[in-house]
């Protein structure tokens, strides 16, 4: 087995008396497909905030490809390359598509991109991402699918090598979760780990390696998709008694 | 791009010449007051929209900056015995009102939209009330400041303080306009749309804010070093008004918040037609002149003039 690229130890975050995660260990290894689910409020999206550095955790420690990164800015550990794209569309909306790309490969992935050809670069993933056409639109005016994919283009122009995609294909159509399902499996095929948290079971089961079950804050089950299924606890976590 | 470059410098070389030229064409020094007006708007405009326009940061502080600037000047004039030149005395202005702005960035960790807009304002009354006390700046009864009687080549004082301003517009609108089409432009526009996602994307969020509050704050400063040499009286009351404060919103708002030209064409229509009122009509009705350009564009044209020919280019091309 390869070396984890991320490694969750031990993470407890509470908000005000509230325990919203409690002892947590997840680990994600290098190139893994990875699948978070649990129903809704069980802590899928804190998790994910304390990983990307939108939220700091009270206790446990996080590493990234061997570094602590348990205290660092949110900024610094997208330019590590961990990159997410967000449950609810964030476009810049004063931006154009292409713009929008331009804010990571200059930000995040500065230090590995080709100073003199970021448009190339941003129209390269646009294409992967088949929003090439939408290139000069205002990213604003994007449809949901198109939005979802418009996150997840820009997650990967921070060329990350751990993507989170929250929930990227909530509301989505069948064949538009399809269509995004292929990109991040595209994705991954060029050696990128992804986080998939997601609702959608049969994404979950088709796209995960490994699966890690979350519920009211801890960790309730983890295993290939065949096992998690099986599992009792898991039942009663979705269904109840 | 580099036709862009060459047009944009080509055209500050021309403004400047004209500059000259007009202090040799005209000898009414009432022109070159107006003038002085425009560009100090302009001035303070272009400022106001480093962070309020790019970074999406409204401030309601900038009467207290421009003061602060103005003051500056008051006190080491009065201090070095009227021995510094105009130039230092910038200068100095820029560097306080620059550690102010510093300041101010510190509370945008914790301060966002609304409350960061009151806690500016909150700011310059803290400053009004402090030197209203300050007996050495005149307190609240005012400073008197003596013109000086040199003005190099030029007619008279205030054809030399207007190629001044114009100077300085000039330069802050360069400054701007670089910043707007850069990269760090583009980080400060990722934050006006969205923090967070800007901070995801890699987008050092808080050292961006602290560069934009700076640099606002030093060019406001500048708007106000000269201030007191133009006016000849500074009072708390004249420099720290809300209508300073006012106009340098509103010229944005009305010019368009996103594109460096916005604040420019704002305050060059504002200013002017602010100037025209007041000697044709009466100088309240520009104060309302303000109010009601303000309302109007903000109801029904809400990205400003550069918004408005960006929706007409964009129609004619489909």
């Amino acid at each position: 087995m390869s070396a984890p690229v991320l490694s969750v130890r031990n993470l407890t975050k509470r908000f005000g008396g509230f325990v919203a995660l409690q002892n947590v260990d997840v680990h994600v290894n290098a190139g893994e497909r990875f699948g978070l689910i649990g129903p809704n409020g069980s802590g899928k999206t804190t998790l994910i905030n304390c990983i990307s550095g939108a939220l700091f955790n009270d206790e446990g420690t996080i590493t990234f490809e061997g570094r602590d990164i348990t205290r660092m800015p949110a900024h610094q550990r997208a330019r590590l390359g961990v990159a997410r794209s967000f449950q609810i569309p964030k476009p810049f909306r004063s931006m154009s598509v292409l713009e929008n790309l331009r804010v990571p490969l200059e930000y995040a992935a500065w230090s590995r991109a080709e100073h003199r050809r970021i448009t190339d670069e941003a129209m390269n993933v646009l294409e992967q991402i088949g929003l090439k056409e939408r290139a000069h639109e205002n990213s604003a005016g994007l449809t949901q699918v198109d939005m979802r994919k418009l996150e997840l283009a820009r997650a990967l122009a921070a060329k990350p090598r751990l993507l989170v995609s929250d929930e990227a294909m909530a509301g989505l159509s069948s064949s538009e979760v399809d269509e995004i399902l292929e990109i991040l499996l595209a994705l991954n095929r060029r050696g990128v780990a992804v986080i998939m948290i997601e609702h959608i079971m049969r994404a979950v089961m088709r796209f995960s390696e490994r699966i890690v079950v979350l519920d009211a804050g801890q960790k309730i089950a983890e295993g290939v998709p065949a096992e998690i299924v099986r599992n009792p606890h898991v039942e009663r976590a979705y269904l109840g008694e | 791009m580099k036709l862009r470059i060459n047009a944009f410098w080509l055209c500050a070389i021309a403004i400047v010449a004209g500059g000259l030229v007009l202090t040799e064409v005209l000898h009414n020094d009432y022109y070159f007051n107006a003038l002085y007006v425009i560009l100090q708007g302009t001035l303070m405009a272009v400022a106001w929209n480093i962070l309020g326009g790019f970074t999406g940061y409204v401030n309601f502080g900038s009467a207290g900056f421009f003061a602060v600037g103005a003051y500056t000047s008051i006190f080491l004039d009065k201090y070095f015995g009227h021995t510094l030149p105009l130039p230092v005395l910038i200068a100095a202005a820029a560097a306080v009102c620059a550690l102010i702005g510093l300041g101010v960035g510190y509370l945008s960790l914790r301060l966002k939209g609304v409350y960061f807009s009151i806690a500016t304002l909150a700011m310059a009354i803290v400053f009004a009330t402090l030197i209203s006390n300050w007996r050495y700046m005149g307190g609240a009864r005012g400073a008197y400041i003596l013109t000086p009687d040199t003005f190099l080549w030029f007619h008279s004082y205030i054809q030399m303080l207007f190629m001044v301003i114009l100077l300085l517009t000039l330069g802050a609108v360069a400054i701007s306009r670089s910043l707007n089409s850069s990269r760090l432009g583009r980080g400060l526009a990722a934050i006006r749309d969205d923090e967070v996602a800007a901070e995801c994307a890699g987008v050092p969020t808080l050292r961006l804010k602290l560069i934009s509050t700076t640099l606002m704050g030093a060019l406001m400063g500048v708007a106000g070093a000269p201030y007191p040499f133009f006016v000849t009286f500074v009072d708390p009351a004249s420099a720290f008004s809300l209508f300073v404060a006012v106009n340098a919103i509103a010229m944005p708002m009305i010019g368009g918040t996103s594109h460096w030209i916005g604040p420019v064409i704002g305050a060059l229509l504002l200013g002017s037609m602010q100037q025209v009122i007041t000697v044709t009509v009466s100088s309240e009705l520009n104060v309302l002149l303000v109010g009601v350009m303000l309302v109007g564009f903000v109801t029904l044209a809400p990205q400003g003039i550069v918004g408005l020919v960006q929706k007409y280019w964009r129609k004619r091309a489909q």
